[in-house]
């Protein structure tokens, strides 16, 4: 007992927290001090001071964490060796709280937090859900309101990155046969440098919050309570971690892959994975500088959105969506690769359309970057955009079609099982959920009808249908699907079931409903509305629904959580899948493949006798794969 | 012949599902009201939407549905699926009719927004400003008069010339159905045909801060003789000079003077500033600690430096600091028209007294 409190007490992840802490101290401190040396009076929380201490306790944090230790050490020209295993004298599980270089203990760090930030934002929406049940306000104030949802948007945005970092570290290495990313240290400071800045926006709702959603629009971001300073900061953080993940999921991708593996034959979620990583690394830096303007515009007064000095907030607009569209296909377009994964090993038939599959991923990334002033139709912005604006947002139904229809063509005379498992559950009611997002989305794109939709919470039924259908849902599908790859154990399948089940029908009910309030006049973003709407019965059934998702996600974290100690050990295989990562051990080992090997045939050929899709690629080769 | 069997199944079943869907809708996801001419083309494209929306739900709905139940593997069936890659026609098809369709939506949505925001013959302007959090109306073809309530005749295109003084806010009355955020510094404009005689409320839809909900103003269409009683009623209000001290406050507190009820009520009720009903004469903790009487200074300086004095449980810098120049720009205007002083502040306070 003693011994794991101390483990946990030198950790890198407590280590890093007290290394954040200091600097955030000391850089508070040096510029309160310099003031203070002019003789001015400064209050409490002086902003100013705040922003530099969250600066440079970002960089505490990761001194502290000892993530940047390897390449200080080769500044200074030492030479420092990649560490594998286990701390000395540190147990297995000590790996996951420190600077681990493994993929899949990096991807398993960023699973769980994911998880464990995905738990913070839903306890913030039902909080506010519950205020919204009823017209009136119930219980909390206009201040409290506009903090929860601003920060439930914020932190559900960075537990969906994790969760894609988290597939996309376990997975890609594995399917591709690598021993590793490219760049293991990178790796682990992708992951490590999102905990300071998840603490940060934590921190932006302890010194009071802020109102202005996760957008954060000029000029309100400009007029906001202090704890919009550190949102922006932490928001601003996060991208570090999706440009060094994505620029090191790139490289890995292009030069570590399997001999024979061909770019058409790979695994369809790598695909996925590198059309996200494009738009992560050439799309981040944008919403970089627009949060950068907006804390300088605060803090130092430079002047970029507010008109009264010349600047211009629809600049503020523009900046923001050319990053915050396309990242929404960050979100998706993993979930969708998995759905694409799984439906073919369930349905034991060739994915319909690899390559067109394949190729609509970039297709969705392309498109995706040319749609972004949809978001500002009703913004004021010139009115010549409004109109191309419109005809290139509506093309994103096009590869996005091609996706649904390939799936009902692989699953189409395929033989899914008559009692689904888990994972296929959740894979078909990600299909049904990111339908439901697809279909309502030409509506919005259609300028005369999203004048009377825009700001409603048509919108908010939209997207969350698309989240949930394109990451929530095939999220949940994927961990449960490779649940025994990083365990090696099964996880209890009827738990599973009762999670599904709860699941699918209340999220149905609350994606709907949010639509049905909107056509009727509920705006987003508002703590109370007028009982004249006529809302208040889907208001509560809203809310009901979502505490049943609350409870059904509890129910999975406790089957994640306990199955590995009272489930049965797993077969290597359980799936039946041809795909590489199933072909080895469970949990797989530390370098993945022991044997390096070959690909020699298409990665989907199920229902033909005697395909091989990868072999040992040793001199008396020997088939794998089914 | 199986080819055939499932064919005519999926056909039949889409169909069904399609109308039933379409029927929900009416009921699960109605519009409101439709009262202006703009809602009439909307109106009919959200109605082709719906119907595009009920068929490629049921349509992907049915296919997966249809492969789970009716292909599922049977008992004791142990072999794969047949071993299809793909049908290159059939990608083709479902990548080139979506396209068609969709532009064709476009095109659609094209034409309809040209019709919407084209201008039209007989046109009124009215000015809108929105500020935290509170709306004006003025009237610059009725002889400039002030609103805080819009007030429309029906049947006449009304052109909303919009500004917003702080931060952005967006103007939608639902039953309109077109929506314009106000930005800062920069005019947008809204064109609206109200054609149905009635109440309707304005509420802001862009997140404008602590007191967004509550940023609303009543919308009242009314027939034309009624609008011009409407504007003489207005026209005939009082000089500044025949009215007293305590109706000037109550004017200055209104939207034609400074929309001070945006953050101050006055029947007690809690907003983001304090309420005014009791409000001279009692004692406030402030947020430093200290305790103060409320008087004549003391409300004098809040409203020139809203900054000093905060009282404990409000939030700061919430209150514009340039009323100093806002006040004193009118009083000049005030005196240059009706060649007399006028002390708001001291009206303000006033007014304040009367409210115990």
């Amino acid at each position: 007992m003693f011994k794991t409190l101390r483990i946990i007490l030198t950790s890198a992840l407590v280590r890093g927290i007290v290394g954040q802490a200091l600097g955030t101290a000391l850089g508070y401190a040096f510029v309160a001090g310099l003031r203070a040396l002019r003789g001015a009076e400064t209050g409490w929380i002086y902003e100013p001071a705040l922003a530099f201490g969250a600066i440079i306790g970002v960089i505490g944090f990761l001194l502290g964490a000892g993530v940047l230790t390897d390449w200080l050490k080769w500044a200074i020209g030492r030479q420092t060796p990649l560490r594998h295993g286990a701390p000395a004298g540190r147990p297995e599980w000590s790996r996951y709280f420190n600077v681990d270089y493994n993929h899949k203990v990096i991807g398993i760090q960023y699973g769980i937090s994911s998880l464990l930030i995905l738990l913070i934002g839903g306890v913030f929406a039902i909080l506010f859900r519950l205020e919204l049940a009823h017209s009136g306000m119930q219980w909390l104030t206009n201040s409290q309101y506009n903090t929860l949802f601003s920060a439930h948007g914020i932190i559900m945005i960075a537990a969906i990155l994790g969760g894609v970092g988290a597939m996309v570290n376990y997975l890609v290495p594995l399917m591709i046969g690598a021993a590793d990313m490219a760049f293991p240290r990178l790796n682990a400071f992708s992951f490590w440098v999102s905990v300071p800045a998840a603490l940060l926006i934590l921190g932006g709702i302890a010194v009071g919050g802020w109102d202005t959603g996760w957008v954060g629009y000029a000029t309100l971001s400009l007029r906001a309570p202090v704890g919009m300073v550190l949102f922006l900061l932490g928001f601003w953080v996060v991208g570090f971690s999706s440009i060094a993940g994505s620029a090191n999921l790139l490289v890995t991708v292009a030069t570590m892959r399997a001999k024979g593996m061909s770019l058409f034959r790979m695994p369809i979620f790598v695909w996925a994975a590198v059309a996200a990583s494009l738009i992560q690394l050439t799309a981040t830096q944008t919403v970089g500088v627009a949060l950068t303007m907006s804390v300088a515009e605060r803090v130092i007064g430079l002047n970029f959105f507010d008109p009264t000095g010349g600047g211009n907030p629809i600049l503020y607009q523009h900046l923001f969506w050319f990053y915050s569209h396309p990242v929404v296909y960050v979100f998706v377009l993993p979930g969708l690769g998995v759905i694409s994964e799984l439906l073919p090993v369930f349905a034991r038939k060739p994915l319909f359309g690899y390559r067109w599959v394949a190729l609509s991923s970039l297709g969705i990334a392309l498109v995706g970057f040319l749609v972004w002033a949809h978001h500002m139709f009703t913004s004021g912005m010139a009115d010549a955009l409004r109109v191309p604006f419109m005809f290139s947002t509506m093309l994103v139904a096009v590869p996005t079609g091609v996706k649904f229809f390939s799936w009902i063509a692989t699953i189409w005379e395929g033989k899914l099982p008559s009692n689904p498992p888990t994972p296929l559950l959740f894979v078909l009611g990600a299909i049904s959920v990111f339908l439901i997002g697809g279909v309502t989305g030409p509506i919005l794109g259609t300028i005369p009808t999203d004048l009377h939709l825009h700001d409603s919470y048509w919108v908010v039924g939209h997207f969350h249908a698309t989240m949930f259908g394109g990451f929530i849902f095939p999220f949940f599908a994927a961990l449960y699907y490779w649940y025994p790859k990083m365990t090696g154990r099964m996880y209890n399948e009827r738990l599973g079931k009762l999670h599904f089940w709860l699941m699918l029908p209340a999220f149905w009910v609350m994606s709907i409903g949010q639509m049905s309030v909107g056509l009727l006049g509920m705006r987003r973003r508002i703590a109370d509305y007028d009982p004249a709407l006529g809302i208040d019965g889907t208001q509560l059934l809203i809310t009901l629904a979502a505490l049943v998702i609350g409870w059904s996600v509890l129910i999975m974290i406790y089957n994640l959580a306990f199955s590995q100690r009272m489930q049965p050990v797993a077969e290597t295989n359980p799936w039946r899948s041809r795909s590489p990562e199933w072909q080895i051990p469970s949990p797989a080992p530390e370098f993945n493949y022991d044997v390096p090997f070959e690909v020699v045939g298409e990665p989907y050929d199920y229902g033909l006798a005697d395909a091989t899709y990868i072999r040992d690629a040793t001199p008396a080769a020997v088939p794998s794969g089914d | 012949m199986g080819r055939l069997r499932h064919a005519i199944s999926i056909i039949v079943l889409v169909a069904l599902s399609t109308l039933g869907l379409r029927a929900l809708f009416s009921v699960i996801l109605a519009l409101p009201r439709a009262a202006s001419a703009e809602a009439g083309p909307i109106d009919t494209l959200f109605n082709a939407h719906f119907w595009m929306i009920a068929f490629l739900f049921a349509f992907i709905m049915v296919m997966m549905l249809y492969s789970v139940f009716v292909f599922r593997r049977k008992p004791g069936d142990e072999t794969d699926g047949p071993h299809v890659h793909g049908n290159t026609r059939l990608e083709i098809g479902w990548t080139i009719i979506p396209t068609v369709v969709v532009l064709g939506f476009g095109v659609w949505g094209a034409i309809t927004l040209n019709a919407i925001t084209s201008p039209k013959a007989g046109e009124m302007v009215v000015h809108v400003t929105g500020k935290q959090w509170a709306w004006t109306f003025d009237y610059p073809e009725q002889g400039d008069i002030s609103s805080g309530d819009l007030v429309l005749p029906v049947g006449r295109t009304i052109v909303l010339k919009m500004n917003a003084e702080d931060v952005l806010h967006s103007f939608w009355v639902p039953e309109f159905r077109v929506k314009q955020d106000l930005v800062p510094d920069r005019e947008t404009t809204l064109r609206i045909t109200p054609t149905e005689i009635g109440d309707y409320m304005l509420r802001c839809a862009e997140i404008c801060g602590l007191n967004h909900t509550l940023m609303e103003a009543k919308v009242r269409v009314v027939d034309a003789a009624g609008f011009q009683a409407w504007v003489d009623e207005k026209s005939a209000a009082p000089a500044f000079a025949d009215m007293t001290p305590e109706e000037r406050g109550a004017f200055w507190h209104s939207a034609e003077g400074f929309s001070c009820f945006g953050c101050h009520s006055l029947d007690g009720s809690p907003s983001v500033g304090p309420t005014w009903q009791g409000l001279y004469g009692r004692q406030e903790q402030l947020a430093d600690g200290s305790t103060i009487t409320v008087d004549d200074q003391y409300i004098i300086n809040s409203i020139l430096h809203p900054a000093d004095q905060v009282v404990a449980g409000f939030q700061p810098n919430l209150m514009p600091p340039d009323y100093a120049d806002k006040i004193a720009a009118r009083e000049q205007e005030i005196q240059a028209a009706e060649g007399i002083d006028i002390d708001i502040t001291a009206d303000l306070i006033a007014f304040i007294k009367t409210l115990q």
